[in-house]
């Protein structure tokens, strides 16, 4: 089975990637409206983790290339698994001061707690990037592909291999669930605090693989403790240039080229809150826009070895729908919806 | 001694005229942030990281490390002098620190925290100097078990030191628990003893416990007996600096295992503030004079300084050579080491070697220039002390409200805050010990966190907690701490019956 997630704009990602960046962003040339005090950027997750790093860059190129007049504030609300950053947007109502990043906890937090939210609650902005995902193994286990290591997975029998990940029926959990649907291999999840922490626990052997985010467990990766399997996406990441000393992102197969067929991607996302105009929404799209042509921003998405498709409007609508969906529908399979 | 070389390189980077006033800055700012209960280190390394994009990553990591070291520095200041933890791992010191200060002498309490705290951070940057590979290799044989055999150590050796009745001693902790247990249980992903209220989907966060427990219950204590007007009858001397240091030596033994139990825990990452429990913990055991403590005893500051700055500055060795911060405030400096394009990890020391060393130099540069801030500072800070209470009070009562909002951005909060502050209040009435209680409350979640994750890896089989050497000896060493108590009394009754015969 695969988490077939992204079927439509699987092509959309090449084409952006060929034809340079944020082909799809409005291009309203001046927006008519504009901040007069200053803008807080919730992040609904902690100091430190993926959407707090990539909110506080964010705000660093904006400063740094005066891209906006009125200052930028991070703010992180993670009380409730992010549940607390999202209610305080969706109760901002028609307040343009206020924008926030997403990760999957969008979908997975209000399916798994049933705190009471939904992204329709909240205005979409863009879509700036998708994370991407790897299945990784301790080198010093030696298993030569993804194959190789669900057959010894299977031969252990279930529950005895463990597989290590961020937090509790979040999406390293159903990249998990899907990939045991996918293959009939049953892990014991044992869940952690954060991503960096999952990397080192695969390295010190106290949990056998891991399906950490590219940036989380690159630095074991290039200094060979870690070995990349597969990465959770039909196509394989673009990026050419060399990582560690033999391999760069693209040598990476995909799941399905590995026989796991899983995939699997986590939103990068900007939101409004609810009732903003146009040309709010317009303005923040421009501030993206050019953001997201800065040398530093394209460093970022390379080291981080993002997938760099961007959506906004309708085309984001219809993603966010769509991954809804499949979200629900995973978590339901896996039991995770709350009672 | 490729070290040392790499070292005086690291000193030539550190040392431009530049760097030295980004360490000034930093550290200044860092100990105003860490004076401010509730701010923080993380928070304000957090708020400042934006701005030093444009700086050259090399200066831009020392500033904000000083900072960081700044805030360690600081945290002790208003636990000493009002009782009010700035920061989480200042709570041990203020068993201390605040009666010292309150018997006349907050001069000398100040200058005991700040010392140590060099002393412990000094240590540190020893060991990060040259056990840098060797101690990243220990920090990986650690996974849940070991966790939860480190938290449990902690719990043991700071059980049994109350003074309190047992039975008081584990309401305090149970309520403790209790508390901790609000909000996401990061196991199962699901919120608990919310009640569906929003403001608490957060938990209790620890700060705004520990600022109305400590801060506001002692005003209203205070206000109970009457509103003085005037201050404490403060000796303040700026030879108090060199009295203090005469008297510090004598507590080698302290500083060593302050500095040891800081170091392992920093590493692991068990984080500062466990260090400064577990470490006030034994000291007391091993003290001399273990009716003193909590009632202004020098070894009382000395052992909880010494071990959260070493915790928090060995926080960033996992940090640099694994990726892991060891410290919410390690965490957002690793956020800015990606953001400047530099990978922590196993390959930082090779590749990025010149800013490696320069950091390493600057901590021990920044560390000296923290301890010449502070202490120039010790007699001011000492002076507030001097002013009457009826007019300090409300200030107080400022302080601890900002704090509790700044936390979480959120008035709540701030109810919250006066609502601990009447629980302490009541419990101190009462008599129940609150020290029992705040460690509860910050190691709880962690503490379950570790023991249900290895349990999930070993498929529910206890023996997990004894599989190998490592966590078998800290798990031993864990009970025996817990049962020191009784197994000395039996040893006395024992050796006393063959004294009777």
């Amino acid at each position: 089975m695969a988490i077939s997630m992204k079927s439509a704009f699987g092509k959309a990602l090449v084409g952006v990637m060929g034809a340079g960046l944020v082909a799809s962003v409005s291009t309203s040339a001046l927006a008519a409206w504009e901040p007069d005090k200053q803008v807080e950027f919730v992040v609904p997750a902690g100091t430190g983790g993926g959407a707090d790093q990539m909110a506080r860059l964010m705000q660093g190129i904006i400063v740094k290339h005066n891209l906006m007049k009125q200052p930028l504030v991070v703010v992180n609300k993670s009380g409730g698994a992010g549940a607390e950053g999202f209610l305080s947007v969706k109760n901002s109502k028609g307040d343009p001061y206020k924008i926030i990043i997403t990760l999957s906890n969008l979908f997975t937090t209000p399916l798994a707690t049933g705190v009471p939210f939904n992204w329709k609650d909240m205005t979409p902005v863009a879509m700036l990037a998708l994370d991407q995902f790897i299945l990784w193994t301790n080198t010093e286990k030696g298993y030569k592909s993804a194959k190789d290591y669900i057959e010894a997975a299977k031969a252990a029998g279930p529950g005895k291999f463990k597989m290590g990940g961020t937090g509790s029926k979040q999406e390293d959990q159903i990249i998990t669930v899907g990939l045991e649907k996918a293959t009939g291999a049953k892990f014991s999840y044992i869940p952690y605090k954060g991503g960096g922490e999952v990397a080192v626990q695969l390295v010190g052997n106290h949990v056998d693989s891991t399906v950490n985010n590219p940036a989380e467990a690159v630095a074991q990766w290039r200094a060979g403790s870690l070995t990349a399997q597969c990465v959770f996406d039909d196509v394989r990441l673009p990026y050419k240039t060399k990582v560690t000393a033999t391999q760069s992102w693209n040598d990476i197969p995909t799941c399905k080229e590995a026989g796991v067929p899983t995939d699997y991607q986590m939103l990068r996302g900007i939101f409004m809150a609810p009732g903003v105009t146009a040309d709010q929404i317009a303005y923040f799209n421009e501030v993206f826009k050019k953001m997201m042509a800065t040398p530093e921003w394209k460093e970022y998405m390379e080291k981080g070895a993002f997938s760099q498709t961007v959506l906004t409007g309708k085309e984001f609508a219809d993603w966010l729908t769509k991954a809804e969906a499949d979200h629900k529908q995973l978590m339901q399979e896996a039991g995770f919806l709350a009672k | 001694m490729e070290e040392i070389n790499a070292l005086m390189g690291g000193f030539a980077v550190a040392l431009t005229w530049q760097n030295v006033m980004y360490m000034f800055i930093g550290t200044i700012l860092g100990v105003l942030i860490g004076t401010l209960p509730g701010l923080g280190g993380a928070n304000g390394v957090a708020i400042l990281l934006p701005l030093t994009f444009s700086m050259e990553p090399t200066s831009a990591i020392i500033m904000l490390s000083c900072i960081y070291w700044g805030a360690l520095f600081g945290g002790a200041i208003t636990s000493i002098l009002f009782n009010i933890p700035g920061e989480p791992w200042s709570v041990a010191t203020t068993f201390d620190g605040y009666p010292m200060a309150q018997k006349g002498d907050p001069g000398t309490a100040l200058t005991t925290a700040f010392t140590s705290s060099f002393v412990g951070a000094f240590v540190a940057v020893l060991m990060i100097t040259f056990l840098a590979p060797m101690v990243a290799k220990f920090a990986l044989k650690f996974g849940p078990a070991e966790f939860f055999a480190v938290q449990l150590l902690t719990f043991c050796s700071f059980v049994g030191m109350s003074k309190e009745p047992p039975f008081k001693t584990i309401a305090a902790m149970m309520i403790g628990f209790a508390l901790a247990a609000v909000g996401m249980d990061t196991i199962t992903g699901q919120l608990r003893l919310t009640f569906g209220e929003e403001e608490l989907m957060r938990g209790f966060d620890f700060l705004i416990a520990v600022i109305g427990l400590f801060g506001l219950g002692e005003i209203l204590l205070t206000m109970e007996e009457g509103l003085a007007f005037k201050g404490t009858e403060a000796k303040i001397d700026a030879k108090v600096v060199w009295q203090t240091w005469k008297k510090l030596p004598a507590y080698w033994a302290t500083f060593i295992r302050g500095s040891l139990i800081g170091c392992w825990m920093g590493v692991t990452p068990g984080g500062a503030t466990p260090a400064s429990f577990m470490s006030y913990g034994i000291a007391k055991k091993f003290a001399k004079n273990p009716a003193g403590f909590g009632k202004g005893e020098m070894e009382g500051i000395v052992a909880p300084e010494t071990a959260a700055h070493a915790a928090g500055t060995s926080a960033l060795l996992p940090m640099l050579t694994l990726g892991i911060p060891g410290s919410p405030t390690a965490a957002v400096l690793l956020g800015g080491l990606l953001i400047w394009g530099l990978q922590p990890g196993p390959l930082l020391f090779v590749e990025k070697a010149d800013f490696v060393w320069g950091l390493i130099a600057s901590m021990y540069l920044g560390n000296i220039a923290g301890l010449i801030v502070v202490l120039t500072t010790v007699p001011y800070f000492a002076a507030i002390l001097k002013i009457p209470f009826s007019i300090i009070a409300p200030v107080i009562l400022v302080i601890c409200a900002i704090g509790s909002y700044t936390v979480g951005n959120a008035m709540f909060d701030v109810y919250l805050m006066v609502v601990f502050g009447i629980i302490g209040y009541v419990f101190k009435k009462l008599s129940y010990p609150l020290a029992p209680m705040v460690l509860a409350l910050v190691l709880g979640d962690t503490a379950e966190g570790a023991f249900r994750q290895a349990l999930l890896t070993s498929q529910g089989d206890m023996g997990v907690f004894f599989a190998n050497g490592l966590v078998g000896g800290i798990t031993a060493l864990a009970l025996i701490m817990l049962f020191s108590p009784i197994l000395s009394k039996l040893w006395g009754m024992v050796s006393g019956k063959k004294a009777a015969a």
